[in-house]
């Protein structure tokens, strides 16, 4: 590609010709404050704190969207710059809450930050008006708090453009212009599949996820409830974050450990519900090849991803697996298989899920969810509010031993752990589908091609004479592209897809840590597929507790009790909600 | 139609239209009785006129010697009702309903000219027969203005009779796209809509930048308050923009147009959906244009009231089906515009240039005007003036001779304190400057802008604090909400000046205001915001004194201000 000579402060510097002023700056250590930007994301100069002085220019163009051009002239902190952007700083917090001490992003805000960095210590424009939007509580899973927005639209851009929802947007205009659903709708009420990918880049506290921590450190707190924890294959990756580890660090002993110091009776892993996942859902891919089903089938453990489909794809419902995400098939057998083996009422059993995912919170809520006949998953915490419960009780990770699950709900395979990570789940279903179907050993555990960051990803593989051929996708917009294919009947010689709603997989859930990357998403697949190679097992089917479960209490895999217990039915909800009343 | 039929069409057309220049009618017709419906007079009472003069007409049993026809806006809206009788383009001004009653039997009957309806001129008392007599025309040249108020803007035969269509065949039959642009490039023409940027050189960018299908836009979404320049154009002559945009498309290459007008313009809309409609018809429009083997069409998209939608991205997100917020520029809209291919958005008034700029060349544009601003620009004068209204002058003409010659001065005797020139965007003037020539250089050296033509004559009863503060409450309320600096600092410019007017300033307040009005003028993301500071600006510049008043002795100099808030309780 062509490159192009500029100056930025002095400093002679050439880069690729499409590269913005912003990102020159960055390679020359030259760090220009930003409230919006997001690189290939959100590009669109609506904060202005990235203004700088362009030699020729009439105005401070920003310099996050202004392309490099040769022999330009740059300065980024000129006296009327470094005043301007303060300004504009003051503006902002002229029209902020300031309620940053009992914020719950406090210490960890973009806006605190450049408010610091950039040594705003008044705010003239203060005791002016300010907008009084209300507070947004409807949904299960995403609060919003409009009031605290800062307009910098990265919200707006990774719904419609990593995920293809579009669920909010600008609505109103000029100083009441405010970041909510069409209409202003609730969210609960719009087509938020409550992926949660909005607030890993909201730069303050204007989107954050339900925070249930208080009902855990109760349920913790009274003796007469017997509460257990699973914890998500993508959340041992990631829970180090916070601690100081670098992102893909596995920190599954720890995070056991440390689960037991806060007080769970039973710490178990939903890594063996996915083992169990695998078991129903490759059965019943078998089942739908060899009697004429809807195929392809589509995974449907990420319930961000079910949602979507549930509003956008209705027609396409029945391609979806009727299998229960790992969460929920946990859920119900805690209450029912656990119950009876430990001998412990289900009324006084809580179950409690630690997730990389703010859907998951949803997901526990649906009504289908109770088939336990209490409701299965109690509560549903996101990996950083674990964070916040441990923060809270003093418990610092990086000091604790490694110590193991507890069986038998605690056991699992590599197999499990991969779900994690986009393409782990269509993996770990090719391990066990293979060997079901055809009776032999599958030659090659590792299956590369459904692994990694691309967004739509395909595999054949030869089961026996067999093709089948299978795609993955990840991120919502590249499921809505293999949708509309399907839609069209492009997809029909394919037999098995995995969606996942979010972005690399659930490592890169709306549960995980506030600000990931794509970096962060890269390492974090490493760590999962470190776990995988590191289990002994690494087939689901072969998970002797699995095995167990089937002989002990359910009987075969899409038998009677499984069908009560480990399958679901979906609901058709509008693509285009509207005020009603 | 081919361009012989059209030639035929023309020649009788023109016969038809002979009466209107005094000549000996060939059709049986004694009068054309023309009735101003532009959405001024509309608003005076034109209709009624109309309907009467039409009733009394046929009563009389006169359908074969008179013919009644609405046009588009003649200018001098102060006036309205007009009613001009041709073949002697006697013009009646302020006409009721009852007065054309008696226009019919008066002058259609016995040929009496109603003496009564006629205009006094200001100057020497004398009663004036025809409208180009009246000074309020004396000064203007009218080349956008052509047609408007001279034609029935619903008849294409009547457009074609004045050399409408003329320019296109000349394009499509014998001219290279690269001539075309070279001929728009030559005349100087600058865009109208205020920014000024060479019609041509904007053309040229478009033609080659790569990227298919191209588009050509029409920016007919004017909203400066006070302002209708585009909507007359729109309403009074719709053929000549779309021939306009026709022969662009040609030049560079697009095939498809989109006239963007806004919802509050439903007469404009109606005319130039009308226009399109018999455009299309006798294949002027459409496939094979005049069997010249060029396609081009328009279609009109509705703006649904968002002051931001005239700059120009926004305008573009629009018609896409997006919200209309502008985005940064560049790319600019030749390289990326609709669709994000490569577009030539002109506003209404540009587009009503072309065909005269090819039909007499280049060089003819070329000689009206100053330097570096070419041509003429159609200004809506309104405000302390005497005669408000429609003007168009060759540019390099003075404010003075806008604002005395053309507009008789400032109302009640009073003194002129300063010209608002570009609405919400420019800045006042002050009276001082009033000889500086209109042009784009002039007024922007003057810490104001040419802007779309908007002109608003200030008198010395007008609070400068007042007049920003009015200025101010529009932007921040029309602020699209993008970018910070518009969204919460236009809002915090407004709230200071409310502080100020009410007699609550705060210490430092006009400095602040000051300061926050360079940082917007700086930093906002579009024209609009950058812009938006302006009012305060120049009126800062030139009338501090006036703010300071309001702030440190908390009084207004002319009462404009209600400054009924004490500080005292203010502070509680």
């Amino acid at each position: 590609m062509a490159t192009v000579k500029l100056t930025i402060d002095n400093n002679p510097v050439e880069v690729e010709q499409e590269t913005t002023v912003l990102e020159a700056a960055r390679s020359l250590g030259i760090s220009i404050p930003t409230l919006c930007h997001l690189r290939e994301l959100n590009q669109v100069g609506a904060c202005r704190m990235c203004i700088v002085e362009v030699e020729g220019a009439r105005s401070y163009p920003a310099s996050c969207t202004l392309p490099v051009s040769e022999g330009m002239v740059v300065r980024t902190a000129t006296p009327g710059v470094r005043a301007a952007r303060k300004m504009i700083l003051e503006l902002i917090l002229s029209d902020h809450p300031n309620e940053c001490l009992i914020c719950i992003r406090n210490g960890h805000c973009e806006l605190q930050a450049a408010a610091d960095t950039l040594g705003v210590r008044e705010v003239r424009f203060q005791r002016m008006s300010r907008r009084l939007h209300p507070k947004d509580d409807s949904g299960s899973a995403v609060i919003r708090e409009p009031q605290k927005c800062i307009y910098c639209r990265r919200c707006v851009s990774v719904c419609a453009g990593v995920q293809g929802v579009e669920a909010v947007g600008p609505q109103l205009r000029g100083f009441s212009t405010v970041i909510a659903p069409p209409y202003n709708l609730p969210l609960a009420e719009s087509v938020c599949v409550n992926c949660g990918q909005c607030l890993l880049v909201c730069p303050v506290g204007a989107i954050y996820e339900r925070d249930e921590t208080a009902s855990v450190w109760a349920a913790l707190a009274d003796p007469a409830k017997h509460v257990v924890v699973q914890t998500a294959p993508a959340t041992r990756v990631t829970l180090g974050e916070a601690f100081g580890m670098p992102p893909g660090t596995p920190v599954t002993g720890k995070m056991v450990a440390a689960l037991r110091r806060l007080g769970f009776d039973r710490v178990f892993d939903t890594d063996f519900t996915a083992d169990l996942t695998i078991v129903e859902e490759s059965n019943e891919l078998l089942n739908r090849m060899k009697n004429g089903g809807v195929l392809p089938q589509i995974t449907s453990c990420s319930p961000g991803w079910v949602k979507f489909i549930e509003h956008f794809y209705q027609d396409l419902l029945p391609h979806l697996s009727t299998s229960k995400s790992p969460q929920q098939m946990f859920g119900a057998l805690a209450k029912t298989y656990y119950a009876e083996e430990a001998g412990v009422d289900p009324a006084d059993i809580v179950v409690v899920s630690v997730m990389p995912c703010t859907a998951k919170k949803f997901e526990a809520g649906r009504p289908e969810m109770q088939s336990s006949g209490h409701r299965d998953v109690d509560v549903v915490l996101t990996t950083r509010e674990l964070v916040r419960m441990l923060k809270e009780a003093g418990i610092d990770l990086t000091r604790l031993p490694d110590e193991e699950y507890d069986a038998p709900l605690g056991i699992s395979t590599g197999a499990g752990a991969i779900f994690g990570a986009t393409g782990g789940v269509m993996e770990a279903a090719l391990r066990t589908a293979y060997e079901v179907a055809t009776g032999k050993p599958l030659p090659k555990v590792d299956i590369k091609e459904v692994r990694g960051l691309e967004g739509i990803k395909q595999a054949v593989i030869d089961f026996e004479g067999t093709p089948v051929k299978v795609l993955v996708a990840h991120g919502l917009r590249h499921a809505r592209t293999l949708m509309e294919k399907l839609k069209a009947g492009e997809l029909s010689e394919y037999h098995f897809i995995e969606v996942m709603c979010c972005p690399g997989g659930c490592i890169g859930g709306g549960g995980q840590p506030i600000g990931t990357d794509s970096e962060d998403r890269r390492r974090r697949i490493e760590g999962i597929y470190r776990v995988d190679k590191n289990m002994k097992l690494r087939k689901s089917h072969e998970n002797p507790a699995v095995i167990r479960l089937y002989a002990d209490f359910l009987g075969r895999p899409l038998g009677e009790k499984s069908h009560r217990l480990l399958h679901t039915h979906y609901v058709r909800r509008s693509a285009h909600p509207v005020l009603t009343e | 139609m081919n361009t012989e039929e059209l030639t035929k069409l023309r020649h009788t057309a023109r016969e038809a239209l002979r009466l209107r220049e005094g000549q000996l009618p060939t059709d049986g017709f004694e009068f054309h009785v023309l009735v101003c419906g532009g959405t001024g007079c509309v608003s005076s009472g034109c209709k009624s006129v109309r309907n009467a003069l039409v009733d009394e007409v046929t009563k009389r049993g006169l359908e074969q010697k008179v013919r009644v026809i609405e046009t588009g806006c003649l200018g001098p809206c102060n006036l309205g009702p007009i009613v001009t009788v041709y073949p002697d383009g006697v013009f009646y001004h302020k006409v009721t309903a009852d007065d054309a009653v008696f226009i019919v039997r008066e002058h259609l009957e016995q040929g009496r000219v109603v003496q009564g309806l006629l205009y006094r001129s200001p100057e020497t008392g004398q009663l004036l027969r025809t409208w180009p007599e009246i000074p309020f025309f004396r000064k203007q040249r009218r080349i956008v203005l052509r047609n408007c108020g001279l034609i029935d803007p619903l008849s294409i035969g009547e457009y074609i009779a004045r050399d409408g269509y003329a320019a296109l065949p000349r394009v499509l039959g014998g001219m290279t796209p690269e001539a075309v642009i070279e001929e728009v490039r030559k005349s100087g023409l600058r865009g109208r809509g205020g920014a000024g940027f060479p019609t041509g050189v904007k053309w040229d960018a478009a033609r080659r930048a790569p990227g298919n299908p191209k588009y050509v836009v029409c920016n007919g979404d004017e909203g400066d308050p006070g302002a209708f320049m585009d909507r007359s154009v729109l309403e009074g002559d719709p053929h000549s923009v779309l021939e306009g945009m026709a022969i662009c498309g040609y030049a560079v290459d697009a095939a498809k147009g989109y006239a963007y007008i806004r919802a509050e313009y439903p007469l404009a809309i109606e005319n130039f959906q009308a226009a399109i409609d018999q455009a299309r018809a006798g294949g002027l429009l459409g496939r094979n244009i005049l069997d010249l083997g060029f396609d081009f069409d328009v279609e009109i998209r509705v703006g649904a009231g968002a002051f931001v939608c005239g700059e120009e991205t926004a305008l573009l997100n629009s018609i896409a089906g997006k919200r209309g917020e502008p985005r940064p520029r560049p790319p600019f809209p030749a390289q990326c515009g609709l669709f994000d291919k490569p577009t030539v958005i002109n506003n209404v008034e540009t587009w009503a240039n072309i065909p005269p700029i090819i039909t007499n060349g280049g060089d003819w544009y070329a000689a009206i005007g100053t330097e570096k601003s070419k041509g003429t620009k159609v200004f809506a004068l309104a405000g302390k003036v005497i005669n408000t209204g429609l003007v168009e002058v060759p540019l390099g003409t003075t404010l003075r001779e806008v604002v005395c010659d053309i507009g008789g001065g400032v109302k009640d005797g009073k003194k002129l304190k300063a010209v608002q020139t570009g609405g919400p965007s420019g800045g006042a003037i002050p009276a001082e400057q009033i000889d500086t020539p209109i042009d784009y250089e002039a007024l922007a050296a003057l810490g104001s802008i040419m802007g779309s033509g908007g002109m608003i004559v200030v008198d010395e009863d007008t609070c400068m604090v007042d007049l920003a503060r009015f200025f101010l409450e529009f932007v921040q309320d029309e602020s699209c909400g993008k970018c910070t600096p518009c969204r919460i600092g236009t809002r915090r410019m407004y709230e200071i000046l409310t502080r100020l007017s009410q007699g609550r300033a705060q210490k430092g307040d006009v400095d602040l205001l000051i300061e926050l009005a360079h940082v917007i003028k700086n930093s906002a993301l579009c024209g609009l915001g950058q812009t938006g500071p302006n009012p305060v600006l120049s009126t800062t510049a030139n009338y501090r004194h006036e703010y300071d008043l309001h702030a440190l002795e908390k009084k207004c100099p002319t009462g404009a201000c209600p400054m009924r808030i004490k500080p005292a309780q203010a502070r509680k």
